[in-house]
């Protein structure tokens, strides 16, 4: 490198800008292949958008904090974005009111299924007290499952990466799970994704239909509420056996 | 309506602000209350009720909704690079993450995608064919 381009990467490096601009280059580009692919599952965009951004930053040695100054400004909109799930939610509600009693169900079964499934399995694989905590929460959608995490001694910022590995998870393999239980309509499919893997899974039940999409928000708001609700009485529940 | 362009940057703009305003709202409640549940969804809540109560989205903030939720693997993205962070407690204790993680999440979609269906069909007979 010239000392010129040596002052600029300086510059650069310091500045929110840079951080900021690949995360959406990096997002863009994982998309378009994702596209390019008829959406195949299994080129999730997040993953492939992760996987160039943890090479570009460890090939220029740039650390996690001085990227994260500049996508913060996209980690922020995660706030909005959980507010915004009122919009879709009331949309749907008089088909909601109609299918009460289902998505009650589904919703109480999935959540305590999620939590208990990945707080049992990693306790019996041998996980540490701290990741079991960040663990539990790790299917509700990201401000959420960091919240929860921090109110029962879990770490938010470990939970937040369990969060993106289960919302990934989630997309790429909800097809085949719900294709070989022959679960066809659209709205039970979409509930069962979003409630299991968040927006992530929401948004790839929103690039296969409309319907799915719709339930799949729903599934993701309703599981934010069920799991902040019900994780305290699980723990409880954990530590009193 | 002269300046459509302008109106519309107008009311976009009008629909982050509630947005904001609604998480602001959620926040200092739960800080007040000391509520179990994160602000932002407390702000949803407290969206969906007065949407309930108005019987109707203005356009706008149906528009803006949709446009941060089509984008909302996006906003995943800046956590999930934080496994560098992670990285050597995820590489230490890989097996249960890993395992734990995807077991239970292809078992969260089966079970509440299978109660769902069941609790359908045992409702209307003919069950939820669309």
């Amino acid at each position: 490198m010239t000392p010129r381009v040596a002052d600029i990467w300086v510059y650069l490096s310091a500045s929110p800008l840079l951080g900021l601009t690949i995360t959406l280059l990096a997002y863009q580009g994982a998309y378009w292949i994702y596209r390019r692919a008829n959406f195949n599952p299994l080129l999730n965009p997040v993953l492939l958008a992760i996987i160039m951004l943890v090479a570009a930053l460890h090939v220029t040695g740039t650390p996690y904090a001085t990227y994260f100054d500049g996508a913060q400004f996209v980690h922020f909109l995660l706030g909005p974005a959980t507010v915004a799930l009122a919009v879709p939610l009331y949309a749907q509600f008089d088909r909601l009111r109609a299918l009460a009693l289902p998505l009650a169900g589904a919703l109480l079964a999935g959540s305590l299924t999620a939590i208990g499934s990945v707080v049992g399995i990693a306790w019996l694989l041998g996980a540490g007290e701290s990741t079991l905590l960040s663990l539990a929460p790790k299917s509700v959608t990201a401000p959420i499952a960091m919240g929860i995490a921090e109110k029962i001694g879990g770490i938010p910022s470990l939970t937040a990466v369990l969060v993106v590995m289960t919302g990934v998870s989630g997309a790429m393999m909800a097809k085949y799970v719900l294709d070989a239980l022959r679960i066809r309509d659209h709205g039970v499919r979409g509930f069962a994704v979003g409630l299991a893997s968040h927006g992530i899974g929401t948004a790839r039940a929103f690039q296969v239909s409309e319907q799915a999409g719709a339930f799949a928000g729903l599934g993701m708001g309703l599981n934010g509420f069920a799991t902040a609700i019900l994780m305290p009485l699980v723990l409880a529940l954990w530590r009193w056996f | 309506m002269g300046f459509p362009i302008a109106a519309a940057e107008v009311t976009m703009l009008g629909a982050l602000t509630v947005l904001l305003l609604y998480q602001l709202i959620g926040e200092v409640i739960v800080q007040f209350a000391r509520l179990p549940v994160p602000g932002p969804v407390v702000g949803m809540l407290l969206l969906f009720l007065s949407l309930w109560a108005r019987r109707r989205i203005a356009e706008p903030l149906r528009d803006t909704a949709n446009g941060i939720l089509q984008h909302l693997s996006l906003l995943f993205v800046p956590a999930g690079v934080g496994v560098m962070v992670h990285f050597s407690r995820v590489s230490g204790e890989w097996l249960p993450i890993l395992a734990a993680v995807l077991l239970s999440t292809a078992l969260a979609i089966a079970v509440s995608a299978l109660v769902m269906q069941a609790l359908m069909r045992g409702r209307n007979g003919a069950g939820g064919r669309q």
